[in-house]
């Protein structure tokens, strides 16, 4: 059913977790749907210095969440707002076709948290 | 290494004696038994005898048995079949909020057409109350169809409380038995249904072979028209080795079905004893003890039901669940969410289904791989990390359940 990239991120995933302090933390879904992710980043010099996420959620979920994550650490914060959901299905070699809301939720959730962090900063 | 399989539910292997008994009809006895010529007379007395062995199943008369190719269909013909010849008595029908899609589908499709439906609730346990169906009954009510056990969490339903309140009430009664036929015990006179729903692949029999039970004296009208098989109940060229095989797992289901229950119930109480104890915040769903002798569900807090699966199949072990995610439908359970389960315990379902092929071996490979699965899920949780800091806000979030508008 899945892609051996998904099953992959999914059984191994990548920034699992969450960091102490983070400068931005955003959080997508509910339990009700079935997938709710949070993910936290770390900033310095305009940078996502590190990404960590929670997920609950299904395999998808799961592999998007890390795909996201990867994807996200070491871009400055345009350049991470700029992941589009298509980009993150792609990388992770397609998604089935009733998935593929788990990746509009990966995105979702690490432009949460970067905005999260502009709005602190700004405050 | 052998895979431990606890999905019986969606697909079981055939069991040999059937199997042999199905062979020669895809080729050395390939007649139609509505041939008047020899081979015609071979496939006739074969029809005739899985009749009669799917009718002593039920202590049912075997014209009474119509065959059919699942149980979805049945259900079909049960409910449609009934709404079609009582129609000029009343257009209200009653279904318990558990029931099988194709009960639930087929009555909210009639609900679109002119008929009234009406969903009768059922407790914690999944236990659908008599009298709850006692008080859905109108004058006007020409059906009421609840299952004789329920798929998802294996209660067995107060079936000859809930008929007796039917006949009462002079109105028809079917029930699901798909889960429960060739499992338990189901006497048709007894439970005083009229007609009744089964399936050959719950019994060790092939999928694609099912049957309807109608009692004596009622007549619905086909829904699959042409020919005049079964007596004008179903058109279509029978699928002789198909009726062979449920015969065939009928008659063995009936001689077999105490020493079965007695080894599934054994197996059964293991993983509900044991598991609780090995995963903490794991919950049993549906009825403790009154429940299918070969069926253990379960709800794993914080974790969600898809990913479970994935973790366990990469151990080789095959297990269901009604997590929103686990079905095409993105739709969590409706029997659990039914039972009051919150959403998010709903989604991480676990439902295994034994059959007698199952082993303790099995039931050890599962309990042992299911501790480290959960953990790892758990550690990756958004919820669990709440509940571990904040238990009085993680309750709130369950209490507050929003709706899904993905």
């Amino acid at each position: 059913m899945y892609s051996e990239r998904v099953m992959d991120h999914f059984r191994n995933p990548r920034n699992v977790g969450e960091i102490e302090n983070a400068d931005g933390i955003g959080e997508v879904g509910n339990p009700v749907c079935g997938d709710m992710m949070t993910f936290y980043v770390k900033v310095e010099a305009g940078r996502l210095k590190d990404v960590k996420f929670k997920t609950f959620g299904c395999g998808a979920a799961i592999a998007v969440s890390s795909m996201v994550s990867e994807m996200a650490v070491g871009k400055t914060l345009e350049e991470a707002l700029k992941i589009t959901n298509a980009m993150v299905a792609q990388e992770l070699g397609g998604l089935p076709p009733n998935k593929l809301h788990c990746s509009n939720l990966g995105a979702d959730a690490l432009h949460r948290a970067i905005e999260d962090y502009q709005r602190k900063k700004a405050s | 290494m052998k895979r431990a399989y606890f999905d019986h539910a969606a697909g079981t292997p055939v069991d040999s004696r059937v199997l042999g008994a199905m062979l020669p009809y895809f080729r050395e006895q390939f007649g139609n038994p509505q041939s008047i010529y020899g081979e015609g007379g071979v496939a006739k007395a074969a029809l005739d005898l899985s009749r009669r062995q799917v009718a002593r199943l039920l202590n049912a008369e075997p014209e009474e048995i119509i065959f059919t190719a699942s149980g979805s269909e049945s259900n079909n013909l049960a409910l449609k079949g009934i709404a079609a010849a009582r129609s000029d008595k009343g257009r209200h029908i009653v279904i318990s909020a558990i029931e099988h899609v194709s009960v639930q589908s087929t009555a909210r499709t009639l609900g679109r057409h002119g008929f009234q439906v009406t969903e009768v609730p059922v407790d914690d346990k999944g236990v659908v109350d008599p009298a709850a169906v006692k008080a859905a009954i109108r004058k006007d009510t020409i059906v009421v169809s609840v299952m004789a056990a329920n798929n998802e969490v294996g209660t067995i339903q107060p079936l000859a409380e809930i008929a007796g309140v039917c006949r009462e009430a002079e109105t028809l009664f079917h029930t699901d038995a798909v889960a429960a036929c060739g499992v338990i015990p189901l006497d048709v006179r007894v439970l005083n249904t009229d007609c009744l729903t089964l399936a050959a692949q719950t019994f060790g029999g092939p999928k694609g072979a099912a049957a309807l039970f109608v009692r004596k004296g009622l007549r619905l009208p086909s829904q699959i028209e042409g020919g005049n098989q079964e007596h004008n109940w179903r058109a279509g060229s029978e699928n002789m080795p198909a009726i062979v095989g449920l015969g065939k797992a009928a008659e063995l289901a009936q001689a077999e079905m105490a020493s079965r229950a007695a080894a599934l119930t054994v197996l059964r109480d293991r993983l509900i004893r044991e598991l609780p104890v090995r995963v903490e915040r794991s919950y049993l769903t549906g009825h403790p003890n009154q429940r299918l002798p070969g069926h253990a569900s379960f709800c794993m807090e914080f974790i969600e039901g898809e990913a479970m699966l994935l973790f366990l199949d990469d151990a080789g072990i095959s297990v269901a669940s009604g997590s929103a995610c686990t079905s095409k439908s993105l739709k969590a359970s409706h029997a659990l969410l039914a039972m009051g389960l919150p959403h998010s315990l709903a989604q991480g379902s676990l439902m295994l289904t034994l059959s007698p092929e199952n082993t303790d071996d099995d039931v050890t490979r599962l309990l042992e791989a299911m501790p480290g699965i959960v953990r790892r899920l758990r550690q990756m949780s958004p919820l669990y990390a709440q509940f571990q800091k904040d238990p009085a806000g993680y309750a709130e979030r369950l209490s507050k359940e929003k709706e899904c508008h993905v």
